[in-house]
């Protein structure tokens, strides 16, 4: 059992979800309440990671993230070492790797809000930044909490792009899917299975507690 | 003022004193909502002007827009547009500067919720609902409250409730009131002043009597809704199922009316109901007739006459067909008898009188 694994994997999902949580919120309920020209192509890159092979988005993202591009000299040029092969690389990439997962619900959440109950936040005096806070989170909170919990269980299991942009280097970017794949090519089934058991175990009990949390937020919104 | 493009093109301009309720009425698709809308801000027309308490909330000459949340404006929706999440006082403390639960619940207290605060929307009946969204418009210290249909969505029997209400509301009431209805039963009871919107158009402003006695201007809405109001006092209650009532012009037998004797009621008589005679009438079936002097007779296009009928400071209207009125010969100053049938005043036709 590969506990170093493990823990990268859970600090990674748990940094994607602390910075998708506001980017679902803004983006979804800008994409959901907004306008605009152009609106069809946000939303369809949005939802690339979806289609797009693993592989390919790793490929991309190795080629943004490397020391030759604008953004890994930037990174580098910051904070004196390489985005690609690291940790903050790979937060980056499950970002965007999981950003359908995040912002899909989340707007799907502030489309069920009628239009009325906003104007009337307006007419309550309510300033759109206040309306956000006391009428479209609470009401939007079950979408939001999904989003959460897809993108949670997403970047836990994501392997394709985690190996192309971070490798497998211990305790830097070999996440416990890696670790998994890693058993099984040296043949060791024993230390994949508990690995993978643990996954399961671990995966199961965060959407069952999501769930019945944001059933009991549903009762209380009745 | 307000003109636009859409979605319907408006040409309308009115102004609504401090305390008056205006009502604007009209068809469905009339633009009626959307100048409501304009008021609180929801919508923006291509020109226009909204003016209130000498603070220009809109002016598009000027470039002036104020958004929705910085105008004072108490808008009831005609689906309350609760917020499912909270309950009763927490909805009315929504639309506070500062929540106050013990102002939530007087307020509660004055739309007659008392002992509901606590509830949620989802628990609360279609009129208990409607009540909330009144006293949410109120908490917000509102310097204009409009109502956007707010009796549309309420079974008839709760509506007369709720139109009893306003009336006693109407007391505490120191903003401008603008009630936008397509119901002129309801404009005739609780406006001050009418002002008919027909495709964007307006078609008449003025106060309430005169209005309702123009054919030219309901002719939009119809002209069998043509009718005076009459104010009567509950006089007694008889055994047969019938209330008398003390009117200009005489007695008036109407099926049982709510009301302790003394009780000051105002009845709206539809126009096209009325018979008139020269002559005080006999063995007739018809059990009210109220003595008068001809104070007018305006002609339409149609085939048709309205008869003012003054009695006591008060007019009721009669509206009969041309022959008819020649065949009678009636004349300004002319005696007349106007009579009207008990069953053909409709019990939401009968209201408290304001205080």
């Amino acid at each position: 059992m590969d506990w170093t694994a493990l823990e990268l994997s859970l600090r990674l999902a748990g940094w994607t979800v602390a910075i998708l949580l506001p980017v679902s919120i803004l983006l979804g309920r800008f994409l959901a309440f907004r306008q605009f020209r152009g609106k069809a192509l946000v939303e369809a890159l949005v939802m690339l990671p979806l289609i797009l092979p693993p592989t390919v988005l790793g490929f991309y993202l190795l080629v943004a993230f490397g020391r030759t591009s604008p953004l890994g000299q930037a990174w580098s040029g910051l904070f004196g070492q390489p985005l690609v092969f690291s940790f903050a690389g790979l937060v980056l990439a499950s970002v965007l790797s999981s950003l359908p997962f995040a912002v899909q619900p989340a707007q799907r959440g502030f489309q069920a809000i009628s239009p009325e109950l906003r104007e009337a936040a307006a007419c309550c005096g309510m300033s759109p930044w206040r309306a956000l806070w006391k009428v479209d989170l609470p009401l939007a909170w079950p979408g939001v909490v999904t989003a959460m919990v897809l993108s949670f269980a997403h970047t836990l299991g994501e392997f394709g792009v985690v190996l192309m942009v971070g490798g497998a280097i211990p305790g830097e970017t070999r996440t416990i899917a890696i670790a998994i794949y890693d058993r099984v090519q040296a043949f060791d089934t024993g230390s994949a299975a508990v690995m993978s058991a643990v996954l399961v175990a671990i995966s199961v009990t965060t959407i069952a507690l999501t769930f019945a949390l944001s059933a009991r937020i549903g009762r209380r919104l009745g | 003022m307000a003109r636009a493009e859409a979605p319907i093109p408006l040409d309308v301009d009115f102004h609504v004193a401090p305390g008056e309720l205006l009502a604007l009425v009209g068809a469905s698709g009339s633009g009626k909502t959307t100048l409501l809308r304009s008021i609180a801000g929801l919508w923006t027309p291509a020109t226009g002007r909204v003016v209130v308490d000498g603070t220009p909330w809109l002016d598009t000459g000027a470039g002036v827009t104020l958004a929705p949340h910085r105008r004072r404006v108490g808008l009831v929706f005609q689906n309350y547009a609760l917020f499912p999440h909270m309950s009763a006082a927490q909805n009315v403390m929504a639309a506070m500067d500062r929540a106050d639960r013990a102002e939530a619940v007087r307020l509660l207290d004055l739309v007659r919720l008392d002992g509901l605060a606590d509830r949620r929307p989802a628990e609360l009946s279609g009129g208990q609902q409607q009540r909330v969204a009144v006293a949410r418009a109120l908490a917000r210290r509102p310097q204009a409250l409009l109502l956007d249909e707010p009796f549309s969505a309420v079974d008839r029997a709760t509506r007369e409730r709720l139109h009893a209400e306003i009336i006693a509301l109407r007391a505490h009431l120191e903003m401008p009131v603008v009630l936008v209805t397509h119901d002129v039963n309801e404009a005739q009871h609780l406006a001050d002043r009418m002002v008919v919107i027909e495709a964007g158009r307006m078609v008449r402003d003025g106060t309430t009597a005169e209005v309702m006695a123009d054919a030219h201007a309901l002719r939009a809405m119809g002209l069998r809704e043509l009718a005076a109001m009459l104010p009567a006092t509950v006089a007694e209650h008889l055994d047969d199922g019938l209330t008398r009532l003390d009117a200009p012009g005489g007695p008036l037998f109407l099926p049982t009316v709510a009301g302790a004797p003394g009780t000051a009621l105002r009845v709206r008589i539809m126009a096209h109901e009325v018979i008139l005679a020269r002559a005080r009438p006999e063995g007739l079936s018809a059990q009210n007739i109220l003595a008068g002097h001809v104070a007018r007779v305006t002609e339409g296009e149609g085939p048709g006459v309205i008869v003012h009928v003054a009695m006591g400071g008060h007019e009721i209207l009669a509206r009969i067909t041309r022959r008819a009125s020649a065949q009678l010969g009636l004349r300004p100053g002319d005696p007349v008898h106007a009579i009207v049938k008990s069953m053909s005043v409709a019990r939401d036709h009968i209201a408290r009188a304001r205080d």
